[in-house]
């Protein structure tokens, strides 16, 4: 099958202003990110904060700054297929942005005109995106979709509970139709019942055949709701560490970042990482987590090794090779 | 032991949010407060953190009672009670460099880490106070903006902890941040526990952390803050 996106090498620069005397620094913020998204299925990529997963998504969608150097492909299956990383501007912004690819942002509650009706907003998306269609026909078929009772749509935002505003949010998502969702830390700032359900309405947007990437850095929200993410990838310091079925995944790590990420959890003990995350500006030669711990276990430097799964799919993991057991 | 009994309280007349709310945190005790959106918890942390005076009942520490609010209470009984705060982007001056932020508490004046004689050994404390919740020295020049939550939040930590209060209030310390440096900032308190130098109140949502940290978990019931919330025109909760 092929994936509805197919990132290859994704790697984002940000070259900063030159000192006097010192040497002109660059922040890595992706190095060499490869992943594919499937209809119908949730990628969680999760990692610490300042590891470069949200430039992912600005990248994807062209949103990122001026300065940001881009290399790699992101190709967007149908007709046509599309790099979404070189591809022009006015493709990107006619065709892509909104219509086949669709960002559910952060902070639902600021990201609503506080001015106007939601009815108001998802009924100029839906304009916007998908003309033809009778506006207020489509808004109440996304509102039930997200679980919205279209009354509700005439609400103005401060009047929306923090639920209510992150289904309008999802709502203006699928306005357009798209094929893949990305979702840039949907849950974070929510109290647990309004992150679960949040969740749960990515996967039921999954299920209704949208390809999604849920960028997060709640694993252990991630490990309450099982059945939510079908596919993990770790990132630690603009690199993919691991990559692979995420039941496979959180059942027996093979990097030891993922294990030592599990590990600081309330239910793996609480055991905190020494040391601290590197600065994207510095990172050092070789693999970035062995040089925070090098007690860790043995490494290779950083260098990728893929695996077959017999019940299906490929796990990919950094530093060492896969052991036999856990394929 | 800090104690808080009878705690009555609220943000507008008439319409108590804690309605005789009892609690107490012995040192060498990691003491969880849990229960749902606006039950009161931090309006707890406030009134025991010597914040908001309640409409009746009374704190104590170590039996003494406390009078009054922030600066009318007498300062030897202001530095027994520490807090952290959820939000460390909020709670820093940003202008100040980390190893300012943690010495601000040091500069109380009368103190011998006052002012510019007290300069060297509030140095020494600060590197100290750094060391201890896991804040290396290059990053103590650095301003909030340059390190990420995690860090300051240790930054916070060790400010809250320079008096060495004998109590510690964490309003939902680890909700903004990720898992290691949640897991991070549980262990730089562990061993002052462990030795009964401090008691802590942790008051989280997460019941996870709160089952693998605290010795013994209190639970505010909706019953006491539902009233405002009612009165409040709050959504239910399953009204989400």
């Amino acid at each position: 099958m092929t994936p509805a996106l197919s990132v290859r090498d994704l790697t984002v620069r940000f070259p900063l202003a030159a000192r006097r005397r010192a040497p002109r620094r660059v922040v890595h913020a992706a190095t060499d990110v490869s992943f594919d998204l499937h209809a119908g299925r949730v990628l969680a990529l999760v990692g610490e904060s300042g590891c470069g997963k949200s430039v992912l998504a600005s990248a994807l969608l062209r949103l990122l700054p001026g300065n940001a150097v881009v290399t790699g492909s992101a190709v967007l299956a149908g007709s046509p297929p599309v790099d979404v990383l070189t591809a022009d501007e006015r493709v990107v912004g006619r065709q892509v942005r909104g219509r086949r690819l669709a960002l559910v942002p952060q902070s639902a509650a600021t990201s609503l005109t506080p001015v106007r009706t939601a009815r108001s907003q998802l009924e100029e998306a839906v304009c916007e995106l998908a003309p033809g269609t009778d506006p207020r026909a489509r808004a109440d078929e996304l509102a039930e979709r997200v679980g919205l009772a279209p009354r509700d749509l005439d609400l103005f935002p401060h009047e929306l509970s923090g639920g209510m505003a992150q289904r309008v949010v999802v709502a203006l998502a699928l306005a357009g139709g798209p094929a893949v969702v990305l979702a840039d830390e949907p849950t974070a700032g929510l109290d647990r019942p309004l992150a679960n359900r949040t969740l749960q309405l990515l996967r039921e947007v999954a299920d209704a055949g949208c390809a999604v990437l849920l960028i997060t850095h709640d694993l252990g929200g991630l490990l309450r709701a099982p059945e939510v993410a079908d596919d993990l990838a770790v990132m630690y310091a603009s690199r993919l560490m691991e990559t692979g079925p995420a039941a496979a995944v959180l059942a027996a790590p093979a990097h030891d970042y993922t294990r030592d990420l599990l590990g600081a959890l309330p239910a793996g003990g609480l055991v905190p990482i020494p040391g601290h995350p590197p600065e994207l500006t510095d990172l050092p030669a070789g693999c970035a987590y062995h040089a925070r711990r090098p007690d860790a276990g043995r490494c290779d430097g950083g260098a990728l090794h893929t695996a077959a799964l017999h019940t299906g799919g490929v796990r990919s993991a950094r530093c060492r090779p896969l052991a036999v057991a856990l394929c | 032991m800090l104690t808080g009994r009878g705690i009555v309280v609220g943000h507008r007349p008439g319409v108590p949010v804690l309605d005789g709310a009892d609690l107490s945190v012995s040192p060498g005790e990691v003491v969880g407060l849990a229960g749902p959106s606006g039950s009161g918890k931090s309006t707890m942390a406030r009134v025991l953190g010597m914040l908001l005076a309640p409409w009746s009942g009374e704190v104590a520490v170590d039996g003494v009672p406390v009078t009054g609010v922030r600066y009318r209470v007498p300062r030897e009984l202001r530095g027994t009670v520490g807090m952290v705060f959820q939000s460390p982007r909020l709670s820093v001056d940003p202008r100040l460099p980390l190893a300012a932020v943690i010495a601000e508490p040091l500069r109380v004046p009368g103190t011998p880490t006052a002012g510019r004689r007290g300069a060297a050994l509030r140095d020494r404390r600060v590197a100290e106070l750094a060391e201890r919740v896991g804040l290396t020295a290059d990053l103590l020049p650095r301003r909030p903006h340059e390190v990420s939550d995690g860090q300051l939040q240790r930054a916070c930590l060790a400010r809250a902890l320079a008096q060495q209060p004998r109590y510690l209030v964490c309003d939902e310390m680890t909700a903004m941040l990720d898992a290691s440096s949640a897991a991070g900032l549980v262990a730089a308190l562990r061993d002052d526990v462990a030795t009964g130098r401090l008691g802590v109140l942790a008051i989280s949502h997460d019941e996870d952390l709160l089952a693998a940290w605290a010795d013994r978990t209190v639970r505010l019931t909706a019953a006491a803050g539902g009233a405002a919330h009612r009165a409040a025109g709050a959504l239910a909760p399953e009204h989400w």
